[in-house]
């Protein structure tokens, strides 16, 4: 362990390519943490679902490559499917838990994580699956550091998605009536907004973003069905960090997130690096409420 | 007078079916020796989450330290089997309350879902930890020692250890729900700010509880490691995914915040589970979310909940006057 962390100082390339893989693997978080934040900050509904959106894109993008449809096509095709399947969900179940007690809401939600990952253990089998993307490798600082295409493109495709999100939220009708559902449920109706539909489209451009988050996820790494949790808590942990409404923050704390993981997962060793994430998470948690119980206050 | 003798009867009516119930069915002890684990379960989540409004999805943890604890005791202390599972036992529910007392000065400050899912990380970290750490045998678990007798004996003997451990269980709380520290944790529930308003030490309160809950979990992973005759990091001591989240399910089906309740929910639960789910197949773990979703959305009163508002005459509470 304290040799791993000399070794970061004695090789900076190596810090380098850790802390840049680690960049590009957080912008995926950074797409998955801005639903989670719409979910939240619109429906008021902490998503435990989210994780199992980003596996069941990664599958989505995986059998539509091997329709043999190109692999980069995938995209937008999981995103379509996860939207679809996100309208569904909430159809059947979200929408009877939006105004109920909140442990309703994180219960429901992780009912529904357990079935889609069990779902998908039974149909997709329990293998780590990836996909191969057929694009080349970065070479950085003469060849010291090497960076997969795909992970750079995943890397800017999150970003411009973030950005797309960003200007949707905030010119387009759609995105108008989400921000003022968010502020005021009753005034938005009383308005003429159809609330139950900003929610239901809410819901499913969060199961949207996952979704390509998902097949950039098995393009650039792999995916497995229990590969959901984590990425939930890694969702959770961002925006708790950065707060609901600041896009800006989201992409920082993601970015940080996955630089993290992965140097501490390499000081550490990798077998530790999900229980690192979770520890992060309680302690995150746990600095906050410290922090807010000066003021006799407590995270709400 | 009539009343009481009528209950007293109950009571060994009861008692002595525990006693008979393995040599009636001596196929199904396995599964009853199961049932008061689950019992265990139930009890002390809904001490958590149904009396005092803390609802943690992580109590499984300490269920896994108990086990890790006395299964290490049993390996290094060199003593007998039967001195090595008591102290063993005894060493798991003190070490797991003295954790959830050292984790409650953090955790227990955060309230609803930022508990619940704070808590959820510890335990999954807990199994990532203990399946990395070479000392409690990484991934591949811990093996226990044999059981020093015939088969038969092992199954009566944990039968009688585990429904002994149920039974004090239920008993302390019983007790405990009856007394002031019963009331503190149930103003707590209702409304934390106005229950320290009034001079509450609420934290105490709320290690307190958390810490009792962890030591008869820990006592029962000790005895169900052993049970189960090898600790799996990931399927049997931290095992999130099925006692983690049955002891939620049970206490929430048979009704939160009673203290039959968790004990109803336990034995419909099991024995829903034992009947059904060999018929499944692998897709027993789908079923368990779609029951999960369909309790939470549609019945979160639970059976006890759903009796006492249509019966309140029967089920509801009762006010003693002394």
């Amino acid at each position: 362990m304290i040799d791993n962390f000399l070794l970061l100082f004695d090789y900076p390339v190596l810090s380098a390519d850790l802390a840049l893989n680690g960049l590009l693997i957080g912008a995926v978080f950074v797409l998955a943490a801005f639903g989670m934040a719409l979910v939240w900050g619109v429906l008021n509904i902490i998503n435990i679902v989210q994780g199992e959106f980003v596996m069941l894109g990664g599958f989505v993008a995986l059998m539509a490559a091997e329709a043999g449809l190109p692999v980069l096509l995938g995209i937008p095709i999981a995103a379509l499917a996860l939207f679809i399947l996100g309208w569904g969900l909430y159809r059947l179940v979200i929408f009877r838990v939006i105004d109920r007690d909140l442990f309703v809401s994180v219960l429901a939600t992780f009912g529904l994580s357990i079935v889609l990952q069990q779902l998908s253990n039974e149909l997709f089998g329990a293998d780590v699956r990836t996909l191969e993307a057929g694009l080349g490798t970065l070479l950085l600082f003469d060849g010291a550091v090497a960076l997969a295409q795909i992970k750079v493109l995943a890397f800017f495709l999150a970003l411009g998605l973030g950005l797309l999100l960003w200007l949707f939220l905030k010119y387009s009708r759609l995105g108008q009536a989400i921000r003022a559902t968010a502020q005021n449920p009753r005034a938005a109706s009383i308005l003429g907004i159809d609330t139950d539909r900003v929610y239901a489209a809410t819901y499913a451009l969060n199961a949207a973003l996952c979704g390509a988050a998902g097949a950039l996820v098995v393009m650039a790494w792999a995916i497995h069905p229990y590969i959901g949790l984590p990425y939930t808590v890694r969702s959770f942990l961002i925006v708790i960090v950065a707060g609901i409404g600041n896009i800006g923050a989201v992409v920082a704390a993601g970015l940080g997130l996955g630089a993290f993981e992965n140097v501490a997962g390499f000081i550490f060793g990798t077998e530790y690096q999900i229980a690192l994430v979770f520890l992060l998470m309680v302690l995150v948690l746990v600095w906050r409420n410290l922090r807010l119980q000066r003021k006799r206050m407590y995270l709400k | 007078m009539k009343g009481r003798a009528a209950r007293y009867a109950a009571v060994a009516g009861a008692g002595l079916l525990v006693l008979a119930a393995p040599f009636l069915a001596p196929a199904f002890v396995t599964q009853f020796t199961f049932l008061w684990l689950m019992i265990v379960f139930a009890l002390t989540w809904d001490l958590m989450g149904g009396q005092l409004g803390y609802n943690s999805f992580g109590n499984i943890l300490f269920f896994g330290i108990g086990a890790y604890a006395c299964a290490v005791f049993q390996r290094d202390s060199g003593l007998g089997y039967y001195e090595a599972l008591a102290i063993g036992a005894a060493l798991g529910g003190v070490l797991a309350a003295a954790a959830a007392a050292f984790l409650g000065l953090g955790i227990l400050g955060l309230r609803g879902h930022y508990f619940a899912i704070g808590t959820l990380g510890l335990g999954i970290a807990a199994g990532e930890i203990a399946g990395g750490w070479d000392y409690v045998g990484a991934g591949s678990g811990m093996t226990v020692p044999l059981f020093p007798g015939a088969l038969a004996a092992r199954s009566l003997f944990f039968y009688f250890t585990l429904a002994a451990l149920a039974l004090a269980t239920f008993l302390t709380l019983r007790w405990l729900y009856g007394t002031r520290f019963g009331l503190a944790l149930n103003a707590v529930r209702d409304d934390e700010d106005k229950a320290e308003a009034m001079g509450l030490y609420t934290a105490r309160l709320k290690t307190a509880a958390w810490s009792l809950s962890a030591f008869f979990l820990g006592i029962s992973g000790a005895l169900a490691g052993n049970l189960i005759g090898f600790i799996d990091p990931r399927d049997v001591a931290f095992a999130g995914a099925t006692y983690g989240v049955w002891m939620v399910l049970m206490a929430i089906l048979g009704g939160k915040g009673t203290l039959w309740g968790p004990v109803i929910g336990a034995a419909v639960f099991h024995i829903t589970q034992e009947i059904f789910w060999t018929y499944l197949l692998g897709w027993q773990r789908v079923a368990l979310g779609l029951l999960i979703v369909a309790i939470v959305v549609f019945f979160p009163q639970g059976i006890l909940g759903t009796l006492r508002e249509k019966f309140p005459g029967r089920f509801g509470s009762k006010a003693e006057v002394q």
